[in-house]
């Protein structure tokens, strides 16, 4: 590949475009006088397929430069925060489908510190625990009491 | 005079005790996210956007100018200090600024963004007061055609202003534009790409969006780096007050940079960025002194003019979001997401059916440069304490203050998944090199586009030609012409790239 950076965004917006272009056939396209859901979403995405097309093949043609060399994909801080996110949703409002309750906001708030915790390295536990419990209390404090946001805080068994 | 009724009608509601609370935790709350390194203002608006959710209208409003102010004023203090524009409008503050901070002078570069951005504030509102009624009167001349034209027009501007490729901007802008459609389309109620979930009707939320792309999409990203270029500043700042020289060098610098910030705040497109660069070009081009340093190693001139007209543009860019309903730029468009989400639809009208809300948010804007400058100056050692937080400790908070932020909005855990995907997606983003900010401008414009372009070519039924012989869509449309014309000649070209070139 001789710009990578380029390229793969050129095939990005390409998808994207074909998709949105793709998608709006689902809809009216109507006429211009009178356009349907589907008419602005078809042209706009039109418009971006040709762009990303435009990009790839203009990546193509260039000599290989420095910096736009892909870096390689950052998996551990990419798998963390998005596991501490998703955790920490389930946490809040729990699984009705898996038989998991509500667990609320502070063990949540615990799981997600941990759980992101291990897209640094190294992971210092003892670290992590002590600023999960501080982010617990400054949340308990600042979005319960002041703000007073309708969250489930603790676990709520049997329910 | 008419225009002193409106300010005291504004300053009327702005300075009741509980209103000045608000701006004042506004600030406080803005500079202490703000100055967070690797938190930009678009990161930090949107983090505290929930914190306003239970205010009234007016006090959400007075706290998120406090908010926007805060961000701007900690984005500034990040870049002097640590040597990290956290946005493109601080980039030439720090060439003058940390060459200062390195010679000790830190203080003094702090003050002199502090007060220039303050006096140029003052001037800011005062613009802003006097050209907003006129401007608002424009707007009813304005048709389906010319609103269209102007969008073109300021996202047109967006693109030539980003870092990087043009074409990656483009693209960016396009898929905000996409991704702003999907939900209900108001016109005929049938729902549009969203795969049958029920969450997605009502459209993605800007706050998903913007917490995903800015917050959760940097982490990510900052964390990709092994060792993070972090080079703080170890030295305690003194000698915070400028010293007379300071004074006499920074003044007329700060009068330029104002006159031009006002000017170029007012066009679509962006024009803080554009405003502090013109302005750190124009400081280069004024005589020097003998005993002055250049401009580049340390010189005071090079921190009070474009924080100046950094200043004044973000004053005078309200005078298009107020009076049309146009957010000029990603920031902006933050604003705009936030005011509806009170009800409150920024544009001509507002002025008319709502003067108490339209004229104490242009005295609450004064009241915010005036605290920070008085918040700050005081505080500024607690926010160099901040500076020194490792990382470590910052992206797990940030990662929960989103979470819990977007769970607020709707009750909903749908949204706090969805910044995880947006996360996901932004990162992707930065790692290609693709700029954001465009996306989320074209994100809050791409429903209002699509409904202009429906009625201008309904109205001519559907002939194109509609937006070259109306004079005021064409006049803005080669505006447009003309802007993207300018960024392809060689020659600034050049100087784009280079002016970029740290990105």
């Amino acid at each position: 590949m001789r710009n990578a950076k380029d390229f793969y965004a050129g095939l990005l917006f390409c998808a994207a475009g074909g998709a949105f272009a793709w998608g709006a056939f689902d809809y009216d396209i109507g006429r211009s006088a009178r356009m349907g859901p589907g008419y602005f979403p078809l042209l706009l995405g039109l418009m971006l397929a040709a762009l990303g097309t435009l990009m790839m093949w203009r990546a193509q043609g260039q000599k290989p430069q420095e910096g736009q060399r892909l870096p390689a994909l950052a998996w551990r801080p990419l798998l963390a925060i998005s596991a501490a996110n998703v955790l920490f949703g389930l946490t809040l409002v729990g699984v009705p489908r898996w038989h998991l309750p509500p667990l609320g906001l502070m063990p949540g708030i615990v799981l997600l510190t941990l759980v992101a915790s291990l897209a640094g390295s190294p992971v210092r536990w003892r670290e992590s625990l002590a600023l999960a419990l501080l982010l617990a209390v400054l949340s308990y404090v600042v979005f319960v009491w002041l703000l007073r946001l309708q969250l489930p805080v603790w676990p709520s068994w049997g329910r | 005079m008419e225009l002193f009724d409106h300010l005291a009608l504004g300053f009327g509601v702005a300075f009741t005790p509980a209103h000045l609370m608000y701006a004042l935790v506004g600030c406080l709350l803005g500079t202490l996210i703000g100055v967070l390194p690797g938190i930009g203002p678009l990161a930090t608006i949107s983090m505290l956007l929930p914190a306003t959710y239970a205010l009234p209208p007016v006090a959400a409003l007075i706290m998120l100018a406090g908010i926007y102010y805060g961000a701007q004023y900690g984005g500034s203090t990040t870049a002097i200090l640590v040597n990290l524009p956290g946005e493109a409008s601080s980039v030439v503050t720090v060439l003058d600024g940390h060459q200062m901070a390195r010679q000790g002078r830190a203080g003094a570069a702090l003050a002199a963004a502090g007060i220039g951005s303050f006096l140029a504030g003052c001037v800011g509102t005062l613009v802003l007061a006097t050209f907003a009624q006129p401007l608002a009167e424009v707007a009813f001349l304005f048709g389906p055609a010319e609103y269209c034209a102007l969008m073109v027009l300021g996202l047109v501007g967006a693109v030539v202003l980003a870092s990087g490729d043009l074409l990656k901007a483009f693209g960016m802008v396009l898929l905000g534009l996409l991704l702003g459609l999907v939900g209900t389309d108001v016109n005929s109620g049938i729902a549009r790409y969203t795969f049958d979930v029920p969450e997605l009707t009502d459209g993605i939320g800007f706050i998903v969006v913007a917490m995903g792309v800015f917050g959760y999409g940097e982490i990510i990203s900052n964390l990709s780096h092994d060792s993070p270029r972090r080079d703080v500043l170890k030295s305690k700042v003194h000698g915070l007050w400028p010293t007379r020289q300071d004074w006499r060098r920074m003044l007329p610098a700060i009068a330029r940079g104002t006159g031009l910030g006002s000017v170029l705040g007012i066009l679509p497109g962006g024009g803080a960025v554009m405003a502090s660069f013109a302005s750190y070009t124009l400081e280069k081009k004024i005589h020097r002194h003998s005993d002055e340093p250049s401009l580049g190693q340390g010189n005071i001139r090079g921190v009070a003019a474009p924080e100046a007209a950094n200043n004044a543009a973000s004053q005078t860019s309200f005078i298009p979001l107020l009076t049309l309903g146009i957010p000029p730029n990603a920031v902006m468009a933050l604003m705009v997401g936030a005011m509806t989400l009170h009800n409150i639809q920024p544009g001509p009208q507002v002025m008319s059916s709502n003067p108490e809300l339209f004229w104490g948010l242009v005295a609450s804007m004064w009241i915010g440069n005036a605290m920070l400058l008085v918040l700050n100056l005081p505080l500024i050692g607690i926010w160099i304490k901040l500076l020194t937080l490792p990382y470590r400790w910052l992206f797990p908070a940030i990662v929960l203050f989103c979470a819990i932020g977007v769970y607020s909005t709707n009750n909903n855990t749908w949204d706090i998944w969805m910044v995880g995907l947006f996360g996901v997606v932004g990162y992707l983003f930065i790692r290609l090199g693709m700029e954001p900010a465009p996306l989320l401008l074209g994100f809050i414009l791409g429903p209002m586009m699509e409904e202009n372009l429906r009625r201008a070519l309904l109205l001519s039924r559907g002939d194109w030609s509609v937006f070259a012989t109306r004079p005021l869509s064409a006049a803005l449309l080669l505006a447009a012409l003309a802007l993207l014309a300018l960024v392809l000649l060689p020659a600034i070209r050049k100087t784009r790239e280079l002016a970029f070139v740290e990105d």
